[in-house]
This record gives C-alpha cells, structure tokens and sequence, in this order.
C-alpha cells in the first residue's frame, strides 16, 4: 500500500537525473534551453519534430487524433493535418500492417498501440512481416520507417490487460529492435533516434511514468544512440541492470544497500534488442555480482537471457549467482498488485544485493 | 453479334462503368428490387394484409429510402440519418440469386454478344497469349525439375493463366504489386527473365533474394513487385499503406494485391478491407477464387456468396468477373484501376477460376478431389485455348506462331535452369547481412563462431556455399 500511495502521491526523482544522462546532442548549441516536462509531454515533442524534420511521415492509431488517450500526440493533427495524423478503426493487425505498407513506400510511420496488452494482434505482422522484410527481398526492400509505440508496464490499478510489460516476445524476433527509455529526457531522445533508425523499432513507454515523471528536457532536436547501455549509477560491489520504470525502484534499492555498505552500479539497458553486452559484461567483470530486474514474469522474461550471456561471458568473474528480482509467473492482478511487483525489498533482499546474513532465496 | 463499341473512349467506359455489376448503389437497388422472395410486385410498397405474415416471414431489405410511406420518421444516430419501420425485417442472409459473373468470351473463346470490353491492341493481345503460354511452360519444366530433384519445391499457376497475365496486362508498371504465391504472371509480364525466375528458384548467387527464401518467393524492386511471404493475407494492409502512401505522393499509381479464396477467410483480409474504405487507398483487391484452399474446398471456407459481397460490407465496390476469360480480366482490372486511382477508393475483384494444378509440389490434390474434375477445367473452361480462339479470330496469331513460341519458350527454360543449377549459391556472409541494414554486434559475433564451426567440421556443412 505504501508503495502504491508514493507512485501517485509524489513526483519521481528518476534515476540518473542527478548525475545527468550521457547523451549526445544533434545540434551543438553552447546553451540549450530546456523545459520541465512529463513523459507525455517529452514525447510529444519528439513526435511533433518527427514530423517537422519529414514530411512524408505519419503519426496514426486508435485515438490519436485528438491527442490520444495518454495525450502523446496532442495537438499533432491540428499542427500537420488530419492527412499525416489521424484515427484508424480499431484493429492493431490493420494499423501495424498499414505502417509496413507506408513504410516500404519510404515514408516514416509512427504507429501507436493503444496499450501494450493490445499489441497481440499485430504480433504476426511484426515477425512475420516487418522484421523480415528487409532480410527476405535481400534488401530490395525494407521497413526501417516503421516505429511501432506503445504504453506497457504496471499503473497500480490496471489488472490484465493495462498492466503488461511484453518486450520478452519482440525480443526473440531478429530484424527488429526493442527500445525502453526510462525518463522524460530519455525517452525524446530515444524516441527521435527509433524514429529514424533504419530498421522497425518496438518503442514501449512506461505509462506510470507519464504523468508521474517529470525531468528538464532540451526542447531542440536531439537523439540518443541505440544499443547503448548507460551507467547511470557507479559502482564496485554490484551491477544492477534494468529498464523503464523498474529503474526508480532499483535506484531506491542502491541508496538503501548504500547504507549497508553496498556500492552499487545502476545500467540502464535502454535498447533491449540489439543489446548492449559489452557495457554490462564490462560492468559484472568489475563487481562481481549482477542483479537483473524487471516487472514482466521472470520465467522467460529477457532478464534469463542477460544472465545466461553474462554466466558464459563472466563467469569466472562472478562471486554469487545472477540474481533476477521480477514479476511472478501470474497474470498481472489487480488486488495483489503489490505482492506481484518486483519492489525495492525483494531487491534488497535477493542474494547478490543483501550480505550473507540477510539473503533470502528468491 | 458482338458488339464492339467503337465510340469515343469516355462514352464508352461510361456506359462500361453502368453496365458491369460493379455494385453502384443505385444498380445495386435496382437489381435487388427485381428479386424479392414473394414474387409480384414489391412488397415494400404494401403492407402485407396478414401481420403474423410479414412477421415470419424473412424479407430482402432494400437500400433505397423507400420507406417513405411506412414510416416517415427519421433519427440521427452516430453514422446518419436511418429511417424506422414498425415491421420485423432481417436482411437476408443472402441474395435470392448469386451476384452475376462477367465475362466477355464464352467458352469456346467467341465474344458473346452483347459483350461490353476494354478494347486490347494486337501488340498487347498478343503478348498476353504469349505470356500465357510462357507462364504454363514455365510451371511445367519447373514442376518437373521438382520432380526429379532439382528443385527443393515449386508451386504452379496452371488454370490462372488469365488473371496472372491478364490484370498485369492492364495496370502500368508504377503500380505496386502485393503477391500472395500464384502470380508469378505479373512478373513475367513486367519483364522478369526466365533465367532471373530460374536464379530465385535455385537460390544461387544472382537471386535477388539472396538465396533466403523458398523457390517461388519471387520479389523485385525494379518491376514494382513486392517479395512474396508464405504468410496468408499478411500482404492486404501492407497494401493498403502502400495505396495510402502513392495517394498522398499523388502518384498516378495504385496498389494491387493478390490473394485467394483461403485468404479472404484471414483477419488481415478484414483488417485491409475497413482500412482501404476508411483511409480511402487507391488498392485493388484481387481474389483468385479457384475454389481450394490446399485440401479445403470452398464450402469448407465461407457461406457468404463468394468473396465479391464482402465487399459492400466494408463500403467498397466488388465485381465478379470469369477469371477464366482473358479479355474479361483485363478490363476489370483497367477500369477498376481507373476508379481507384481517380476516386482514391478500394475495388474488390473477385476472379473465379479452378487451380487446374496441386497446391504444390508438397500436394497430391488428387486424394481430396476427383481426377475428372480437374480434368475438365483444364479442357472445358482452359484459359489459354479460350483466348487462344479470339486472338486467332483477330488474324492475331497461327499454329506456326505457337510453335515457335513453344520451342523457342522450351529452349530458353532449359538454358535458364542448366544456368541457374551451375551458377554458385550466395556467399556464407549473406546469412547474416541485411537482418538489419547494418550486422549487429552479435550477429558478427555468431559469424565468427559458424565459420570456426565449419573450419573444424567441414565436411558437415554443404560445399557449394562458397565461405
């Protein structure tokens, strides 16, 4: 309960903020402006220079035409038009396959998923369409413009079906990419760099950050690189890797493993596929310890897959097992939604984080 | 008598345009009136005298605001303006007759009289027939190097001659094709070689497709022809963006994308259609209707009138056309590309045809069908002597001609597969270029690993990739 009280009742301080994020600027500006904005609010910056910077792109889905109903696109249709931003029928095979279809046309389409839980209809134009397109044509044809949106992970009250973190599927799926950003600043960057990646890019948003979160973000057009982890957190005794929201949560387990002792190093992964190893093998080489956390059930959740590469890069290293602190192997539930998460104790206390009186086995 | 409208152009494709059962709202009303169940005079215009009569009774609702004098009141919904009537109706399942099917030639090939088409020059006629033959020689010397070994696999188009070639015929070559698998007509019309179709076949060094993809997954970026997927109907909305995407370009261009009676049965069919209505996309939607999906016939796959009545449930034009009768085919096509382009809306053609052949080299379709059926389509109802018949009667083409074309086809396949076979596969590092447009970090990785692999174990992997 606490924990559900603090989500709603307080404006997160985002993990990295203090230490600023390494990010690269397009323009090289000696001082740029920024703006104090929400995730909402950073994306729909993004997606108004999206549009802006190209004409022949498009911003289209469920409700996105008059503003959406996380209120990215606002604005949007007033700006560029109902032509290049506009409402579909409701039927997420139909809206992705769209996208393809402008896509390989070589326009930029910029397509929501109305909610993550809902992106299941549209899996088989992903794999079967979108992320083989280029491969299949031997590159006579591609895609790339394809960026598919769309809000995931726990709100506090979503149950089911407005609670899901599903980037585990698209993750198996070679020829696309995955990107979750974590912050406001992030997530403009991130968003502007999948936008104009030459490859389909999965983008989910962390929807309890929407409102919740708000960071300074530059209000130029800037991009921040795929397939780059960022240690947003230094440290010598751990290596804790996640995403999106789960990094707040992961952040309040540093400061609190801090008073123990503990020195923790926070990698915020940002591209799950193609991943960045190199950060986090180089990371773990240094520690010794790695704890993998994220809100989707840890039973085939991409968390295995960090701990399997980094057992056969690291192992010798290594001085306990990988640790993975998730969600449990249920739908996510309503009432239990606290029990279900993967909170900062569960962290705490997980093997690689606590000294040895205090492990418990997760 | 036929009789061969020689006026001017528009005049023509005007009463063209009013005559063809394309479905415009008021022909459609018109037709439909003429139909009602109960036989005399439409019912609608009378209240029956026995109410537990027109309770029970199911009725064919008309179109029209012809409810004027049941019920004068009228309400605005969300959507428009619907009248009120006190009596029970419920559509129809279906029509009391099946949507009529347009042809130009009859069996035999003769024009029928009457018969209203897109005139064809003999430049365009005949490369149509030869592109026929072209296509059936094709199938036939690829299907039988499946059959010795050759090839790992082929799908033949025998029977759909017509609608390959002849909805090729009458689009331009800015318009972007979505295959299924059966249209390999369209590229051949387009220009694609019998050594290019040979080279994907084989997987070797020179297909486009880099040795990837199964034989028949032809694509080519040149020709406009987008790369086939053995995925059913996943091509519709692709389409549809596609249309969406010349319509905003102001391309005089449209999209057109193939699929068959199986592929109407997908949710991507339904997905495409509503989308193509609402966004308004210059996309013709081509149905090869042959009557089997595999092993599944018809009866096993909608109980809807065909695929042609779907269409207006979307609020998109349909028409039927004998997918059989070259002539037919083309002028559907031209005149639906036309109205598509022109009117930035979607037109649904439903071809009805029969797949003469099996459903591949993996199928037997004679263990689920009868060997007499298909005999007789392949003679009775055979596109190419039926376009054959008029091409001939045009003084257009000879037995000579034949065969020299055939000879000449015969030649030049045998060439394209001694070619193709000897001709080295793609190099090892094509299994993981264009994944993305740049390998990943892992991905070169893995190469590394396969190649240590083969290095250690060669005589495990295959020769004939070259490392």
């Amino acid at each position: 309960m606490a924990s559900l009280l603090s989500r709603f009742c307080r404006k997160l301080a985002l993990p990295g903020s203090a230490h600023g994020s390494r990010m690269t600027s397009t323009t090289a500006c000696g001082s740029e402006t920024v703006k104090s904005l929400n995730l909402y609010s950073a994306i729909n910056q993004a997606l108004h220079i999206a549009l802006e910077t190209d004409p022949r792109s498009y911003v289209f889905g469920e409700d996105v035409g008059f503003g959406g109903v996380f209120r990215c696109t606002t604005g949007l249709a007033e700006r560029f038009g109902k032509n290049r931003v506009f409402n579909t029928p409701l039927c997420e095979q139909g809206i992705v396959g769209f996208g393809i279809g402008l896509a390989a046309m070589g326009n930029r389409a910029v397509v929501e998923i109305q909610v993550a839980d809902y992106i299941y209809p549209a899996f088989d134009q992903i794999v079967n369409e979108a992320a083989k397109f280029r491969y299949r044509s031997g590159n006579q044809f591609n895609c790339g413009g394809l960026t598919i949106r769309a809000p995931y992970g726990a709100v506090g009250h979503g149950g089911h079906y407005h609670s899901q973190s599903p980037e585990a599927f698209f993750c198996h799926v070679p020829g696309i990419k995955v990107v979750i950003p974590r912050s406001p600043r992030e997530a403009k960057g991130l968003l502007l760099s999948s936008i104009r990646d030459p490859n389909p890019v999965v983008f989910f948003e962390p929807k309890w950050l929407y409102r919740q979160a708000v960071e300074e973000v530059p209000e130029h057009d800037y991009m921040i690189p795929l397939s780059q982890a960022e240690i947003i957190r230094e440290g010598s005794d751990i290596t804790l890797v996640g995403w999106g929201a789960q990094l707040t949560v992961m952040e309040q387990a540093c400061l609190d493993a801090e008073k123990e002792g503990i020195s923790c190093e926070l990698i915020d992964l940002k591209t799950l596929l193609p991943w960045d190893k190199e950060t986090v093998e180089a990371s773990v080489k240094k520690t010794g310890r790695l704890l993998i956390s994220h809100e989707a059930p840890i039973t085939g959740g991409f968390g295995a897959e960090i701990s399997a590469t980094i057992l056969e890069r690291c192992f010798l290293k290594l001085e306990a097992p990988v640790s993975r602190v998730c969600g449990l192997d249920t739908p996510f539930p309503l009432v239990f939604e606290p029990f279900y998460m993967p909170t900062k104790n569960k962290a705490s206390s997980s093997s690689s984080l606590s000294s040895p009186s205090k492990t418990h086995i997760f | 008598m036929a009789q061969h409208l020689k006026s001017s152009k528009s005049t023509f494709l005007n009463v063209l345009r009013h005559s063809l059962a394309f479905g415009s709202p008021s022909h459609a009303s018109r037709h439909l009136r003429q139909k009602l169940p109960h036989g005399g005079p439409p019912s609608i215009k009378k209240v029956s005298p026995n109410p537990l009569t027109r309770l029970c009774n199911t009725m064919v609702d008309t179109l029209s605001s012809s409810h004027e004098d049941t019920n004068s009141q009228v309400m605005d919904f969300p959507g428009g303006k619907v009248s009120f009537t006190p009596e029970i109706h419920f559509i129809s399942e279906s029509n009391e007759e099946r949507v009529p099917c347009y042809r130009v030639l009859d069996d035999n090939g003769q024009q029928l009289p009457n018969s209203q088409f897109v005139p064809v020059s003999k430049e365009i006629a005949v490369k149509m027939y030869s592109d026929m033959v072209t296509l059936q020689m094709m199938d036939n010397i690829f299907y039988e190097a499946q059959r010795q070994g050759r090839l790992s696999f082929y799908a033949t188009a025998y029977g759909e001659e017509a609608i390959n070639i002849a909805s090729a015929a009458a689009l331009s070559p800015d318009d972007v094709i979505f295959p299924q698998y059966r249209e390999p007509g369209v590229l051949l019309w387009r220009g694609f070689t019998l050594q290019e179709f040979a080279n994907q076949c084989f997987g070797n060094k020179s297909d486009y497709g880099k040795g990837r993809q199964m034989p028949v997954h032809y694509g080519s970026n040149k020709l406009n022809y987008f790369t086939v997927s053995a995925t059913i109907a996943t091509q519709l909305p692709n389409a549809v963006g596609a249309a969406y995407s010349l319509k905003m370009d102001g391309k005089d261009a449209c999209a057109v994308t193939f699929f068959g009676d199986g592929g109407s049965s997908e949710g991507d069919f339904h997905a495409a259609m509503n989308f193509a209505a609402v966004m308004e996309a210059p996309v013709l939607f081509i149905c090869r209707n042959n009557g089997w999906a595999i092993s599944t016939p018809t009866s096993d796959q909608f109980r809807s009138d065909g695929v042609v009545v779907k269409g207006r449930a979307y609020g998109i034009r349909s028409i039927r056309v004998d997918g059989n009768d070259a002539l037919a085919m083309y002028s559907a096509v031209h005149e639906a590309r036309e109205m598509a382009i022109r009117e930035h809306r979607p037109i649904l053609i439903e071809a009805l045809t029969y797949r003469v052949g099996h459903h591949s080299t993996s199928d037997d379709s004679t263990r689920y069908r009868s060997a007499d059926e298909i005999e007789w389509w392949n003679k009775a109802r055979n596109p190419l002597s039926r376009f054959r018949t008029w091409v001939e009667s045009n003084g257009w083409w000879s037995d000579e001609a034949e065969s020299d074309l055939r000879s000449r086809i015969k030649k030049e396949m045998l060439e394209a597969i001694r070619v193709a076979e000897k001709t080295e596969k793609p190099n090892l590092n094509h299994m993981f270029s264009d994944v993305y447009d740049v390998p990943p970090l892992n991905l070169r990785e893995q190469e590394l690993l396969v190649r240590q692999a083969i290095k250690s174990h060669p005589q495990d992997y295959p020769s004939d990739v070259p490392l």
